[in-house]
């Protein structure tokens, strides 16, 4: 089981205080709330990707290229790459290059972005958002298995003779899961690959997020990748903790009042109730985790939002370090009852393994042993 | 045997007692003795919006319909034939009744047969039938009955005599549209794609080769 944060990147002002971060600052703090992150003994740090204020997370490989200078074992990933407006030959250039530099510590999760004018500036039409990221994704997968490809698709220019470069760390792609609140196809999508799927989880009902779950699963047993409880899935989370479960409530409303995303809607009673957000003590958000299991079956991967409505960078790190206190509690109590054939999530290593070895797949320019060019030989 | 038809009544008035319940209840028990000359049963439900205001503004912040909306939207889905009524506010449906169609997937009323009505104080906002309600349910591709339902405050007090073309009137010939369309056509084909069972939000998956072909 891993369990990490994602982060949305977002530039809020602090509503106790009325201060925005400048860019800088909310940068430099997405840098040391991963390194926290590692710090306190979690697996894995997520970015987003946006591409207009109040976000800072355009450009997630430089900021995870980064991070993976500066942390040594935790998993870099993406929560959520736009495969509707990025290029996915960018994508497989990118990400191979950042597997390479950080020995394997990488991941991605694809997303479609839900911003309008964000596709008109790439070029895209949101209203067709599912066949951007069924597409574009289709030839990321190729790009990184197929040493020289050649496609032709509705959405890009077509490539003959392109190899994608650097390949794919010791012949293993990165591991790629799909994130969707309320998209069957994108369940579908990840099903049919054998990939993972993520759910974000924590704006939405438990009821949807164990529909979606049981769609994903059912379908990846469909497509012959194992049973439906060895399918790979992954949960958003949401929590504030504090010692005192009332000083946590205390401390959180403005946040939540004010959130961009939920604020000046219900309350946080309310929210508490519907959604798997938990303002409490360290022992409710224990107890709430575990109880995920219950409707979404033993599962791989636990994110957690936890820089976000403004909340400053000294109360995100504290409130890692609480994380990092019930951290050995959450990880035994999501092993408690779990069955020996449910896997953990994908990481380098156990690809590695299931691929038989790591091999080379450096593709020269001219072979070296036939004196061909490798266009030639595909 | 086959089911009672599912008839559910859509009231957005805001006063205890409202007059738009008072059409909304008359509207209703017209098309359940329409529908009974028929032989059509019928499984009625009441939506007052107004037990849902709150948490429809928490479903345009949220995305999520809660609790008690969530039931309501569920049963309008579901519904073999809608009864909507609307209060007139600054010349058009009220605020509360437009949200509530505003959160509704877009094709869960495709097909569904419905009648319109709307209150007001006078009879100069007749015509908000044609311009506002008519309009908003040919988008969401619902059936509208030719005959819509309005009445102003007179209205209650005139009219009464058969023959005579008063409020009652109206009342039976829309309500006699609306069980000739929920009980007469057989199962036109409705919506594009299958219904979920109601503990299923997804219906038929569309597979994935499909889904690559397009």
């Amino acid at each position: 089981m891993q369990i990490g944060i994602f982060s949305v990147g977002d530039v809020t002002p602090d509503p106790t205080t009325g201060r925005t971060p400048t860019e800088h600052e909310r940068i430099k703090a997405t840098v040391a709330i991963a390194r926290k992150a590692e710090e306190v003994g979690l697996d894995v740090f997520a970015t987003g990707e946006h591409h207009n204020p109040p976000f800072v997370s355009s450009n997630p490989t430089a900021t995870l290229a980064y991070i993976g200078a500066k942390t040594e074992k935790i998993v870099l990933s993406t929560a959520t790459t736009l495969i509707t407006t990025t290029d996915p030959v960018l994508i497989a250039e990118d990400y191979a290059k950042i597997q390479h530099l950080t020995d394997g510590r990488v991941d991605l999760m694809m997303g479609r972005g839900n911003t309008g004018p964000v596709y008109p500036w790439f070029g895209k039409d949101i209203r067709k958002g599912i066949e951007l990221a069924v597409e574009n994704y289709a030839l990321l997968h190729r790009l990184w298995r197929e040493d020289v490809v050649n496609w032709s698709g509705s959405y890009r220019t077509p490539l003959q003779g392109y190899t994608s470069t650097p390949r794919p760390l010791d012949g293993v792609p990165p591991f790629v899961w799909h994130g969707s609140i309320r998209s069957p196809e994108i369940a579908e999508q990840a099903a049919y690959y054998g990939d993972g799927f993520f759910h974000n989880h924590i704006f939405w009902p438990a009821s949807h997020t164990r529909q979606m779950v049981a769609l994903y699963r059912r379908r990846f047993e469909h497509y012959g990748h194992g049973s439906a409880d060895q399918a790979i899935v992954g949960l958003g989370g949401q929590f504030f903790m504090r010692r005192n479960s009332q000083d946590a409530v205390n401390e959180f409303r403005p946040y939540f009042d004010n959130a961009p995303v939920y604020g000046h809607g219900p309350s946080m009673e309310d929210f508490t109730s519907q959604t798997p957000l938990t303002v409490g003590s360290p022992q409710q958000v224990l107890e709430r985790t575990l109880g995920f299991r219950d409707y979404v079956g033993h599962y791989q991967r636990q994110l957690f939002l936890v820089d976000h409505a403004g909340l400053p960078l000294k109360t995100v790190l504290e409130q890692l370090d609480l994380l990092g206190e019930i951290l050995p509690d959450l990880r035994a109590g999501m092993a408690e009852g779990r069955p020996a054939h449910v896997p953990d999530a994908p990481t380098h290593g156990s690809l590695v393994a299931a691929a038989g070895g790591a091999h080379d797949g450096t593709v020269h320019a001219v072979d070296d042993v036939t004196g061909h060019r490798a266009e030639e030989i595909a | 045997m086959t089911r009672p038809l599912r008839l559910v009544v859509v009231s957005a008035g805001l006063s205890q007692p409202s007059s738009t319940r008072l059409l909304a209840d008359q509207l209703a028990d017209a098309t359940t003795s329409a529908l009974a000359e028929r032989g059509a049963g019928v499984e009625l439900t009441v939506v007052e919006l107004r037990e849902h205001a709150h948490a429809l503004a928490d479903h345009l912040l949220t995305g999520f319909a809660s609790g008690a909306l969530a039931d309501a939207v569920a049963a309008v889905g579901a519904a073999d034939a809608l009864v909507v009524v609307t209060p007139v506010f600054s010349a058009s449906y009220s605020g509360l009744f437009k949200t509530f169609f505003d959160v509704l997937e877009p094709n869960l009323l495709e097909g569904t047969p419905v009648l319109l009505a709307a209150t007001a104080g006078t009879a100069r906002h007749s015509l908000v039938l044609e311009h506002a309600l008519r309009p908003l349910f040919s988008y969401l591709r619902a059936v509208t009955v030719p005959t819509a339902v309005f009445a102003a405050t007179d209205d209650f007090g005139a009219g009464g005599q058969p023959g005579e073309d008063g409020l009652p009137g109206r009342v039976r010939r829309a309500a006699g549209e609306l069980a000739a369309l929920a009980a007469g056509a057989p199962a036109a084909p409705r919506r594009t794609a299958a219904l979920p069972a109601p503990d299923e939000e997804f219906g038929e998956v569309i597979p994935f080769d499909q889904l690559l072909r397009r």
